[in-house]
C-alpha cells in the first residue's frame, strides 16, 4: 500500500471535514474544488453518482462519498482511511466543545442561552422537514405512509428501525403494485 | 466495558437504518435516549444546535457528542466508529456494481417508501422537542408565549424574508441565545 497517498487521502478528508459546515449537499463545493479540481481524484459526474448512491444507501452522506472516493484512489484501505479523515474533525472539535459546555452549563446564563437556541432547533428541524417533505410526498401513497409513521412513532412505543423496516418493504410493493 | 459495546451497537443499528442524512439519526437518538437514560431530551437539543453550529458532518457530530455525554472521549470515539461502520461496509460492497445499484427496481422501490418513513420519524422527534420548549414538557401546561414569539421571527427570517433565508443556521442559533440571555427564557 502506498503510505503517500494514504496520507494524503486522510489530510485532504480531514481538511474537507473541517471546513464543511452541515455535510451532505453543503459538502458538494467543496468536494468539487478538493478531489476533482486540486486532486484529480474523480470527475464531476462521478460525484454526482456517488450523491445519489449516498442517498440510496444508509447512512451520513458525506462518510459515504468519502469511503467512495478513497476506495477508487487506494482500494478498501483507501475507504477506511478517507472515511476517518472525514470524521476525524468532528471528534476533536465536538469532544473539546462537549467538555466546556458540560462544565459550563450550570451558569443560569448558559441556561437561558440554550432554552433560546432550543426555540431555535425546532424551528431548524421543522426546516429540515418541509424541504425533504417536498421530496418525499409525491403522491397519494406516499402522503398516506407519511401519517401512518408519524402517527405509529407519537403514539406505539416502537423502535425507529421497525418503521424503517416496514416503510422500506412498503415502498418495494406499492412500486410494484403500481407498474401492474 | 459493558457500555461501550451497547453504545457501539446503538450507533450502529442508528448508521444501518436512519436514511435520508444527518437529521434522520434524531428519531433513533431519541429512541436511545428514552431507553437507556444516557443523555436527556434538553441534551439532545443542545446536541442538534451544537452540531449545526460546528464544522462536520450532523450525523456525525451528534454521534460524537451523545458518546462524550454517556462514556466521555473513549465514548465519543465508539459512537462515531459505530455510526460510519455500517456506512464504510455497505459502500464498499455497493462500489463494485454502482450504476445497477441505483437503477435496480428494489431500491427505488424501498426508498419510495423510505423518504415519507424519514420525514415522518423527524417530524415525531420535532414534536417531542416542541412539547417541551413551548409547553414546558407537557401538552396540558400554558403556552410559553417567550418561545412562541421567537419561533415565528425566527420562521420568518429562515423562510420567507428573501435577505436572510439564505443565511447559514449557526446566524440563528446565535441570534437565539443572544435573545434568550436577554429575555430570560
Amino acid at each position: 500500500m502506498n503510505i503517500k497517498l494514504l496520507c494524503d487521502l486522510f489530510i485532504t478528508f480531514a481538511k474537507i471535514g473541517a471546513v464543511t459546515f452541515g455535510g451532505g449537499y453543503a459538502m458538494l463545493p467543496i468536494l468539487q474544488r478538493e478531489i476533482v479540481e486540486n486532486k484529480r481524484w474523480g470527475t464531476d459526474e462521478e460525484l454526482a453518482d456517488y450523491y445519489a448512491v449516498g442517498q440510496c444507501t444508509p447512512g451520513v452522506i458525506a462518510v459515504n462519498v468519502a469511503t467512495f472516493i478513497g476506495r477508487k484512489t487506494g482500494g478498501i484501505t483507501g475507504g477506511i482511511i478517507a472515511t476517518i479523515g472525514v470524521v476525524f474533525p468532528s471528534i476533536i472539535i465536538i469532544t473539546l466543545l462537549a467538555g466546556v459546555i458540560q462544565f459550563y452549563s450550570t451558569l443560569e446564563w448558559v441556561k437561558h442561552a440554550f432554552s433560546g437556541i432550543r426555540v431555535c432547533v425546532c424551528v431548524l428541524i421543522f426546516n429540515a422537514v418541509m424541504k425533504l417533505f417536498s421530496k418525499a410526498i409525491i403522491d397519494i401513497n406516499t402522503f398516506c405512509l407519511y401519517l401512518i409513521i408519524l402517527a405509529g412513532s407519537v403514539f406505539l412505543n416502537l423502535p425507529p428501525t421497525v418503521f424503517v423496516v416496514l416503510a422500506g418493504l412498503a415502498g418495494i410493493i406499492l412500486k410494484m403494485t403500481v407498474k401492474r | 466495558m459493558m457500555t461501550y459495546i451497547n453504545l457501539f451497537w446503538e450507533f450502529f443499528k442508528t448508521g444501518l437504518f436512519a436514511v435520508g442524512g444527518g437529521m434522520a439519526t434524531l428519531p433513533f437518538l431519541y429512541d436511545i435516549s428514552d431507553r437507556t437514560g444516557w443523555f436527556t431530551h434538553e441534551q439532545l437539543a443542545d446536541m442538534i444546535a451544537v452540531s449545526e453550529s460546528t464544522p462536520g458532518p450532523i450525523g456525525v457530530n451528534m454521534a460524537t457528542y451523545s458518546g462524550y455525554i454517556t462514556a466521555g472521549i473513549p465514548g465519543a470515539l465508539i459512537s462515531t466508529l459505530g455510526l460510519i461502520t455500517p456506512s464504510v461496509i455497505v459502500i464498499l460492497l455497493v462500489a463494485a456494481f454502482l450504476s445497477a445499484f441505483h437503477e435496480n427496481k428494489y431500491v427505488i422501490g424501498a426508498f419510495y417508501g423510505l423518504r415519507p418513513a424519514s420525514s415522518a420519524m423527524i417530524s415525531a422527534a420535532g414534536l417531542i422537542l416542541a412539547r417541551v420548549v413551548f409547553f414546558a414538557g407537557n401538552f396540558s401546561n400554558p403556552l410559553n408565549l417567550k418561545a412562541v414569539i421567537l419561533a415565528v421571527i425566527l420562521l420568518a427570517f429562515t423562510n420567507a424574508v428573501t435577505f436572510t433565508k439564505k443565511l447559514h443556521p449557526v446566524i440563528w442559533i446565535a441570534f437565539s441565545a443572544i435573545a434568550g440571555i436577554i429575555f430570560k427564557y
